[in-house]
């Protein structure tokens, strides 16, 4: 066990590339109209995409966050189709693609979940199944391009509105450039209690993948949605910039989960906003492990009374990461709520920030609002920053803001020694134990592969 | 088992691993204290009860550290071995693996890890139960279990098995989903390190104070479970460490030895403990050394 390097990454492993399509390198008009084509999308959509082309040229590269002075746009591939059509059935799938997914366990985890799972491979998603009790009952679960295909007015009404193609740089990229990523709907009052999940993986060297997903969640309706992430190494590096729109309407409950494993190269810069009406709850579960650099912090824009958000953020930064990480709560309406609890850890020099805005504005009374993020530094080379800023106009709200960082205790280390436990595992255990508040609200399926991600980034650290 | 001659220790550190910050932390903790056992003789035979006796600041728990390896002590012995290996040359989870446990005299906390999460690795890693390799099999290929790979049917086993050391010492099976000392009560600290102890059925169980802090009743649970655990595990052997003569109404040691000022001054069967209790430490050991008794402070 004490033999494996650390960042030996798992699961990179790369497959034979076997593209039915594969689009040019770099980015411009041809190739948005190219990609919009492809898939035959009504002429709205193909302008939405130009528009927004035009606007992700047009902006300037964030500068206050994590260094992306390395990003190279003229060196991805912004769209590739694997296979021609969706596939129903496991069988169906091309032989490289199932072997993929039996290494990374997906079949497992299908089995073990009785929700349908949308596998993402490359920027289609390829295979896709779910339960027909879900389908009976309304709610749509579905890849991005089906649901626009086969709900266009449901999308285009949504589409966008959550995060303009011009909130940043990379939703401008995002709207130009989309492809695949999940659509859910969920009728009112319907509650879907088994998580529905998708598996997104990059295969591609030099591939940006850029889904949108899209979730709308009815009045009183329930749902969760699990998306994890792995990707192969490259020796050139990989952009990932997502966007995810929610929509929790009054009375309903979204629960979204990630945990996300990109390989140490790739770019990770997503960002994710949800809109909360009338009592409604929006909770995210952001469990950020891999990538070279992150960049994300799930919001929730608490539009109705009573409406509450909460964000769980998670990261682990190791060598040659920085995980820039948190959340935002934007407090619009009376009697809102919200919380942000982050958890991060670096160890052999890797970096983590924790990045948050809270935000109240003048008339949203009776808002309570409490802040905790911990940080534990596992060696004299890691490092870790807290950016919190609070913008409060309104008198009447309590606030809370709680920040602790620290090391491991040695005492800690020894009790558990006289247990049995190496330096390493004794260390394992303790970062589990400081992150649990959060691990215990993801699946157990995904928590035990978390705990196995901590313990291969632990192996090796310390000494 | 354990054989121990002239064993001295001082506060310096010398450290299991290079960027350890075991050894500045607890090196700054003790700092001003220096030579602290000054020739220890000691032999613990397999199957033995021992029991040490000694004042506040005798050296005690320093002697229960340094066998359990607490990097900050610094080690010099003409013999420190353990089952015939030289203990000096081990880390504190090699010596856990070799046998040795300590029962904390004040456990530390560590949020959340539950009880029986550590208990369950603890068993894998100290060899107690052999890790199960492959668990199961996805489309024709084997999956392997890690350290922190779920295996339900083993957990179900030892569930089963820390169930009926709970109840012995009268604690409930939620206990298991607590954070480890997190929380607990001085009387919860103590079971749970006994608790620990029956799960990994070590070789040489040093209990360092186990009954300090104890109401009567803590102490006899506590103490009846030591028993049984003397019972089923006929081939250990415990090192007891003690103020107290009360719990030896419940364990009867082969050897009683009183520790003072960094030695061990009289060594002797389960009366010397009565003795002690009687008598006090500093009027024992002016006798020993043919001091005139004077109105000695009678330690209690």
């Amino acid at each position: 066990m004490n033999d494996l390097q650390v960042n030996d990454y798992r699961y990179g492993f790369s497959k034979p590339e076997n593209y039915v399509f594969k689009a040019k390198r770099g980015l411009n008009r041809s190739v948005v109209e190219q990609i919009s084509s492809i898939k035959s999308e009504p002429g709205w959509m193909r302008e939405f995409r130009l528009r927004a082309l035009e606007i992700f040229e047009k902006k300037k590269m964030p500068k206050w966050g994590a260094d992306l002075s390395t990003i190279n746009f003229d060196d991805i591939f912004y769209y590739i189709k694997p296979t021609e059509n969706q596939k129903k059935s496991w069988e169906d799938l091309p032989k490289d693609i199932r072997d993929t997914y039996d290494a990374i366990g997906i079949p497992e985890a299908e089995r073990k979940f009785l929700a349908g799972v949308t596998a993402q491979y490359e920027s289609e998603a390829v295979y896709h199944s779910f339960q027909k009790q879900w389908e009976d009952k309304g709610v749509i679960f579905c890849d991005m391009d089906t649901g626009l295909r086969k709900y266009p007015d449901i999308v285009k009404s949504y589409l966008g509105r959550s995060i303009p193609p011009a909130d940043n740089k990379f939703a401008a990229l995002n709207s130009a450039v989309w492809s695949g990523g999940s659509f859910i709907y969920v009728p009112p009052g319907i509650s879907v209690d088994i998580p529905l999940q998708a598996y997104f993986r990059i295969n591609a060297a030099n591939m940006g993948q850029f889904e949108r997903t899209l979730i709308i969640v009815d009045e009183g309706a329930y749902v969760h949605y699990v998306e994890g992430c792995t990707a192969p190494v490259y020796t050139t590096d990989s952009l990932h910039a997502a966007v995810v729109e929610i929509f929790v309407k009054k009375g309903a409950r979204c629960r979204y989960t990630t945990i996300q494993n990109w390989s140490s190269n790739v770019y990770n810069l997503v960002t994710k906003r949800a809109f909360v009406e009338e009592d409604g709850i929006m909770e995210w579960v952001d469990g950020n492990i891999g990538s070279k650099i992150t960049m994300k912090y799930p919001s929730c824009y608490l539009v109705g009374r009573g409406a509450r958000g909460e964000i769980l953020s998670l990261a682990l930064a190791n060598s040659g990461q920085h995980q820039d990480a948190g959340g935002k709560l934007m407090f619009l309406a009376p009697e809102t709520s919200g919380e942000i609890i982050s958890k991060s850890v670096s160890v052999n020099g890797g970096r983590t920030s924790y990045r948050g805005l809270v935000k109240a504005i003048k008339g949203a009374k009776g808002v309570k609002c409490n802040v905790r993020c911990d940080a534990l530094i596992l060696d004299e080379q890691s490092r870790s920053d807290t950016y919190p800023t609070m913008k409060v106009d309104e008198k009447d709200v309590t606030m809370g803001h709680e920040a602790t960082v620290g090391r491991i205790n040695a005492e800690q280390l020894f009790y558990l020694m006289s247990r049995g436990f190496s330096e390493t595992e004794a260390t394992s255990l303790i970062v589990n134990g400081f992150i649990e508040p959060i691990v215990k609200e993801i699946p157990f399926e995904y928590a035990v592969e978390l705990n196995r991600l901590i313990q291969l980034n632990m192996e090796g650290s310390i000494g | 088992m354990l054989r121990i001659s002239n064993l001295r220790s001082s506060v310096e550190g010398s450290s299991f691993t290079k960027a350890s910050a075991v050894t500045k932390v607890l090196a700054d903790r003790s700092e001003g204290r220096k030579e602290i056992l000054k020739g220890i003789d000691l032999q613990v035979k397999r199957s033995e009860i021992h029991v040490l006796m000694g004042p506040n600041g005798s050296g005690k728990s320093t002697l229960a550290q340094v066998i359990a390896g607490v990097p900050l002590f610094k080690v010099q012995s003409s013999k420190f071995k353990f089952m015939e290996k030289d203990l000096g040359k081990f880390t504190p989870d090699k010596r856990a693996k070799m046998g040795i446990f300590l029962a904390f005299q004040h456990p530390v906390e560590i949020p959340g890890v539950s009880v029986f999460n550590v208990l369950r690795k603890a068993k894998v890693v100290t060899g107690n139960k052999k890790p199960r390799t492959r668990i199961s099999s996805v489309r024709g290929k084997p999956v392997y279990s890690g350290l922190v790979a779920p295996d339900l049917g083993r957990a179900k086993e030892l569930r089963q098995e820390l169930v009926g050391y709970l109840s012995s010492l009268k604690l409930s099976e939620d206990f298991l989903s607590r954070s480890l000392n997190e929380g607990f009560s001085g009387g919860e600290k103590k079971r749970s390190e006994i608790l620990q102890m029956m799960a990994l059925r070590p070789k040489l169980v040093i209990l360092d104070e186990i009954d300090s802090g104890l109401d009567v009743d803590g102490l006899k649970i506590v103490a009846q479970a030591i028993k049984k655990f003397a019972t089923e595990n006929p081939k250990s052997s415990i090192l007891l460490i003690t103020h107290y003569a009360r719990i030896l109404k419940y364990l009867k040691p082969d050897f009683v030895h009183i520790m003072m000022d960094g030695k061990i001054i009289k060594s002797g069967k389960a009366s010397l403990a009565q003795k002690i209790e009687k008598e006090g430490y500093e009027r024992t050991r002016n006798v020993l050394e043919q001091r005139p008794i004077k109105d000695a402070p009678r330690s209690n």
